[in-house]
């Protein structure tokens, strides 16, 4: 056991498959000898091996493109995009290959590839450094999508998707990369320190996908969330003062369902949170799943507190941000409903 | 901007009136507008049916190199045209594979035998016995020739037009025809559309049909070949018209980056369904010559010469194979019929434009002849032999069913998603009770 946060908890995943696996190979621009703009590969090349974790062009595609070339040989390739902003120029390998390998060649080839990239606001990044483009991923069938909110589960999740057979975005929430960042910003920065999560096995371990995570048992409402938004909520059902249950997602794709339903189904209230822009995103999709199935349950209408849709502003970082306040707000309104 | 036909064309100056040193105003006021270019093919369908000029080596006049020279040292090979076979089936020059007869004779059966399937199935679409059909017409030298020169275990990132790669490799002629009618014994399960073929054990990749995006797969896979260790290769395909996609420029970084074990083939066949090759920005320039930026030997060959698509390809993977990295081969044809079964080439080419290096079987024929080793009689007899091998698997794969005949279990839509089928696809199976 050792006291991590999230960089070295996922840096800890790679190192561990590196180690474990001859066919895991790393690449990403800047992720060989500099260990990557956030040093989540630092050291890996040092330890590993030149041809083990290696720098890439500055081409998203090509990047995604020769990984799927070689998870179809059979080795497993966890690469790196420097920023979810930059993955677009790689979404078109990832959406029409990646996903739709094992289908249309009615399993002859699969691509057991990790695209990992750091994801969301919080950093005043702006437009180019603060972007969730989860929802355009979930909506693609053949790839699973995967986001942490801890140090363990970033490191017992990345080493599920590194061994999964199947495509895996796993997009890392940077702002809370050091700490359990919550949005509220009179607080004194925190470090991951004294949070349980940061106690992280050094050695093999996975957390499944496909299994959200309840953070806090409660009746009142629930509060699904994902990544960063799993703290801000948390600060939020304080701030409210409310007995929420508080469910992390952890996978989006694929969801648990399951651990939906029977949460709404007991507190018969729920928000929905998510930084990325409210219109098609993924919280559209779990509010009519909720709606579809457990609709006599309901005691009041779901609301979801999202991302404005704007581009992602620079000087009105705290504006935009999903803090909570804003989620607290929504709380009170479901909860007088 | 202005574009050409408005008014705005009148204000335009010749160029010849400039004289370039010229400041002052009025000269300034004389500058020619830079006018919006759009290129022309050199001639439609009513225009002549010569094909222009291109520049074309004598056969056995440009030099081979050895496999080990340096890639600035083969700039010249870019820009020249890689010939064997002269015009009476002769076979001259440094390139000259020096085939024996008997795997001469093995390329033309499976150049025919590619022909003859093209053909069965083109008018099996045109009877309504599937959706969709792509012939190799007139580009049949290429797969052959260069299946031919690999090995068996390189793996091949095939276009759509690559189907003799599988016919090259003995692929059952059965199953290629129970994935065209998406029949109950579809391979591909009817997941894919008709002609995008994908056979592992075949080293054939899974054909896309987004044009482009497996160029740079096939490096990643030669990276992986590198990685651990073995020596076999890979092998890409992509149109001329696809290489103006961004893909082809990263497949080509990465290539050149890692020193990949690849060959990439750039098949001009001078159309992109109506789109000449001018829109691909070659201008005079040459597809083979992209890869001198990259430091990479770009070799251009005419590949209606079976000798020298052969002999290219197996200098490019004698390269590759000794870890000397990657070779950019232009395979210099044309496209004899139509883009696919939904093209009317009529509407945009002269019907009976004359390619000036003419066609890859006739010419592999001429040759066996010049040396004896062919008559009239027993092509007439391969021509047979093939037309009844294809006719029997026909026959059987349309006791199967043809397309909306006969399609697999409905329950298979589902599979293959994913490895293991999440709630939302058994549910989906489920609503549909299968
Ligand atoms: C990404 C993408 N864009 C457009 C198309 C539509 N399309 C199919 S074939 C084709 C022409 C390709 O021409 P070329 O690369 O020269 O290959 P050829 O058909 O001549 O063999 C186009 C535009 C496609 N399949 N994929």
């Amino acid at each position: 056991m050792a006291n991590m946060n999230m960089l070295q908890a996922i840096n800890s995943a790679m190192d561990v498959m590196l180690e474990r696996n001859p066919d895991v190979l790393v690449f990403g621009q800047d992720a060989g000898y500099f260990g990557g703009v956030f040093r989540a590969t630092e050291g890996l090349q040092h330890k590993h091996g030149l041809h083990r974790c290696f720098d890439a062009p500055i081409a998203e595609l090509g990047i995604v493109a020769a990984a799927i070339g070689m998870a179809a040989q059979g080795l497993r390739p966890c690469v790196e995009i420097q920023f979810a902003d930059y993955i677009y120029p790689g979404y078109d390998q990832i959406v029409s290959e990646a996903a739709r390998l094992r289908y249309r060649s009615a399993g002859d080839f699969f691509a057991p590839l990790t695209v990992r990239s750091p994801y969301g606001g919080g950093i005043f990044g702006g437009q180019t450094h603060s972007q969730s483009p989860e929802a355009i991923f979930t909506h693609v069938a053949g790839i699973k999508t995967v986001i942490p909110s801890t140090p363990y589960d970033a490191k017992g999740l990345l080493i599920s998707c590194i061994e999964d057979d199947d495509p895996v975005v796993f997009f890392e929430p940077k702002r809370i990369y050091n700490g359990p960042f919550d949005g509220r910003l009179d607080k004194p920065v925190e470090t991951w320190a004294k949070h349980a999560a940061s106690q992280v096995p050094d050695g093999y371990y996975t957390v499944p996908l496909g299994k959200a995570a309840t953070i806090r048992e409660g009746k009142d409402l629930t509060i699904i969330a994902y990544g960063t938004m799993v703290h801000v909520s948390m600060a939020a059902v304080e701030m409210a003062g409310v007995d929420a249950e508080v469910i992390d997602l952890r996978t989006l794709v694929p969801l648990d369902i399951e651990a939906i339903y029977t949460s709404v189904r007991k507190t018969g209230r729920c928000v929905i949170v998510h930084e990325a822009t409210g219109t098609s995103g993924y919280g559209g999709e779990i509010l009519s799943l909720i709606q579809e199935n457990c609709f006599h349950h309901l005691e009041s209408a779901i609301e979801r507190v999202t991302g404005f849709d704007t581009p992602y502003p620079h000087a009105f970082e705290w504006d935009y941000f999903v803090g909570p306040g804003r989620v607290a707000d929504a709380i009170r309104r479901v909860m007088a409903d | 901007m202005l574009i050409a036909g408005q008014s705005g064309d009148q204000l335009l100056t010749k160029p010849e009136q400039l004289d370039g040193s010229a400041t002052s105003a009025t000269a300034q006021n004389k500058r020619p507008a830079s006018r919006l270019h759009v290129p022309q093919p050199p001639h439609r369908e009513n225009g002549e049916t010569s094909f222009g000029n291109p520049k074309l080596s004598p056969a056995g006049a440009t030099r081979k190199p050895d496999v080990a020279s340096k890639a600035v040292d083969l700039r010249d090979m870019a820009f020249e045209l890689v010939r064997v076979l002269d015009d009476d089936g002769k076979a001259l020059g440094p390139w000259n594979p020096g085939l024996s007869p008997d795997q001469l004779r093995e390329g033309l059966r499976k150049m025919l035998l590619l022909r003859v399937f093209d053909d069965r199935m083109h008018k099996g679409q045109r009877q309504g016995k599937t959706s969709f059909y792509m012939q190799a017409t007139g580009e049949e030298a290429i797969t052959v020739a260069q299946t031919m020169a690999l090995r068996r275990d390189d793996m091949c990132f095939p276009t759509y037009r690559c189907q003799g790669i599988l016919i090259t490799r003995d692929y059952p002629l059965v199953d290629m025809m129970n994935q065209i009618y998406s029949n109950a014994k579809d391979p591909l399960k009817g997941h894919q559309l008709p002609i995008l073929y994908s056979a592992r054990d075949y080293g054939f990749f899974s054909a896309s049909g987004n044009v482009g995006t497996q160029i740079c797969q096939s490096v990643g896979w030669a990276m992986g070949c590198a990685y651990r260790g073995t020596d076999s290769i890979a092998a890409g395909w992509i149109g001329e018209g696809s290489t103006a996609e961004g893909d082809f420029h990263n497949a080509l970084v990465f290539a050149s980056v890692y020193r990949a074990p690849v060959i990439l083939n750039v098949v001009n066949n001078q159309w992109a369904i109506s789109s000449n090759k001018c829109f691909s920005g070659v201008g005079d320039s040459t597809f083979a010559s992209r890869a001198i930026g990259f430091d990479m030997p770009g070799i251009k060959v005419d590949a209606n010469d079976f000798l020298a698509t052969y002999a290219v390809t197996q200098w490019a993977a004698e390269r590759a194979r000794k870890g000397l990295g990657a070779t950019l081969i232009e395979l210099y044809t044309y496209r004899a019929g139509a883009h696919s079964t939904s093209d009317d080439p009529t509407r945009y080419r002269p019907a009976k434009e004359v390619w000036p290096l003419g066609d890859p079987v006739d010419r592999l024929t001429k040759h066996l002849k010049a040396m004896g080793e062919w008559s009239d009689e027993r092509n007439a007899a391969l021509i047979e032999e093939l037309t009844a091998q294809v006719r029997t698997a026909q026959k059987e794969s349309e006791a199967i069913g043809t397309l909306g005949q006969s399609k697999p279990s409905v329950s298979v839509m589902f599979d293959d998603v994913y490895k293991e089928p999440d709630w939302r696809l058994r549910q989906q199976r489920q609503s549909l009770g299968v």
